[in-house]
């Protein structure tokens, strides 16, 4: 056999021999495995893996049988950024008619929880007709991004600039005031959407900012899960890792900071999430077998020990998907057929 | 999913590994994940279920789209005087035995007193 096509983490293009292949696919595991202190990947899951890189077909997909269901983070917003002259409501049509979306999701352009509060009383109206125009379940997503809460940007002090001054108590205090305006925000438009007809809410690229934010996703889940028991509730990570940029934070006694995908996922199942989304970051020069073998390592442990619906987050520059605003079909389709058919994923 | 062209993504994830949405039951099993916290077998199993029919043929689109229009429940190429929007998931709640919320809020809106 000749050489193996496959792209880097950036999305250019390599190509390697077998040996190389398989050498990058153990790197891949053992590298997941050693720093989320979970087993690696099978002998006969590398060999599927392989053979899904050996394929010489440009595309890729499932086994029959094994078609999932997707979610998509900020699906109208896809239709905006490609400058598509569509209003909100006829993007969602195009993904509900155009292309097979399973799922729909309204969203602001800017996807924070933050700046949709104000625009509220505009949104809401949008929701209202899309519920009447639509079949598929309909979520309004945004992301909590907690770092809109610090100065310039918010209202706390900035812990970028206190941690620097040694003032660690200070950056921690702001960590957690920034943490219960995000929570209030989180709880504000969870709760208009949801009254507007929303069939559920999504918590995207979850701890972007650390674990004050992981902290101030999972009470907004908490009490929304309270307040709505029948919601349906959807958290995506932000990345496999939360940072500890507070150190101390917890829920429900379990320490926030270090903690990875299958670690994550038990927290989210006691907040009240029904549907998980583990990610994991590209590492954008290695090559394509050595990130999906570490992504698909993490994911499957997630799986592994999931009581609800795992959707992996397989968006541009995560799970396997090289880092490319054009993701490349081969890529992409090898990056989803992996992760779908080794993890048992109840979804994308 | 996340960010990525509506091609190089959207599309690409449907055709690769999604069941299809409205083309086959993909909508009917995502609603049973997202609300009742299904896995995607028991999802699968439920929907079929429901619907008198197998797991294998919820993802066909031919046999789907049949079996949509007769039950009258939405479908990608619409007809005159089919349900469409509401009006399919008002049925959908009906067929799948779930709460559907925009339903309820429209429920309630109608019965409201005048």
């Amino acid at each position: 056999m000749g050489k193996i096509k496959t792209r880097m983490g950036d999305g250019f293009k390599v190509e390697m021999t077998e040996s190389e292949v398989r050498k990058a696919l153990e790197e891949g595991t053992q590298d997941a495995a050693e720093r989320g202190r979970v087993e690696p990947l099978t002998p006969d899951d590398l060999q599927q893996i392989f053979e899904i890189f050996a394929c010489p077909y440009r595309i890729v997909g499932v086994e029959e049988g094994n078609e999932v269901v997707l979610t998509y983070d900020s699906l109208n917003t896809k239709i905006k950024r490609a400058q598509i002259s569509a209003s909100k409501i006829q993007s969602l049509q195009i993904c509900e008619r155009g292309l097979g979306a399973d799922t729909l999701e309204l969203a602001h352009i800017d996807y924070s929880y933050k700046p949709v509060k104000p625009i509220i009383p505009f949104e809401k109206p949008i929701m209202e007709q899309a519920v009447l125009m639509t079949i598929p379940s309909l979520l309004y997503g945004a992301m909590p991004n907690m770092g809109l809460y610090s100065r310039p940007d918010g209202p706390c002090p900035n812990p970028a600039d206190l941690l620097p001054q040694g003032k660690i108590a200070e950056a921690r205090a702001s960590y957690e005031e920034a943490a219960d305006y995000a929570t209030a925000d989180m709880v504000y438009v969870g709760s208009q959407m949801y009254e507007a007809g929303a069939d559920g809410i999504n918590f995207d690229t979850t701890a972007a900012a650390g674990d004050a934010e992981f902290f101030a996703t999972l009470k907004a889940v908490e009490i929304l899960r309270k307040k709505y028991p029948a919601m349906g509730i959807q958290m995506g990570m932000a990345a496999e890792f939360v940072l500890g940029m507070h150190g101390e934070l917890e829920y429900k006694g379990v320490r926030l900071a270090g903690l990875y995908p299958h670690e994550q996922v038990k927290l989210a199942e006691a907040a009240g999430v029904n549907i998980f989304g583990p990610a994991v970051n590209i590492v954008t020069n290695e090559t394509l077998p050595w990130n999906i073998a570490r992504s698909v390592t993490w994911t499957k442990a997630c799986t592994d020990v999931a009581e609800i619906p795992v959707h992996a987050c397989l968006g541009m520059g995560v799970g396997g998907v090289p880092l490319a605003l054009t993701p490349p079909i081969d890529a992409l389709s090898r990056a989803s057929k992996a992760h779908v058919e080794i993890c048992r994923l109840d979804g994308l | 999913m996340g960010v990525g062209d509506p091609c190089g993504m959207h599309a690409a994830h449907a055709i690769v590994s999604g069941m299809g949405g409205i083309r086959t039951a993909g909508d009917l099993v995502a609603r049973m994940q997202l609300n009742g916290s299904m896995k995607i077998d028991a999802a699968k199993k439920h929907v079929a279920d429901k619907l008198h029919t197998s797991v294998a043929d919820i993802a066909d689109p031919v046999v789907m789209n049949e079996l949509r229009e007769d039950l009258d429940i939405g479908r990608i190429n619409e007809a005159p005087g089919v349900a469409k929007g509401i009006d399919a998931k008002f049925r959908i709640a009906r067929l799948l035995d779930v709460d559907i919320n925009s339903v309820n809020i429209f429920k309630e809106k109608i019965e409201r007193d005048i």
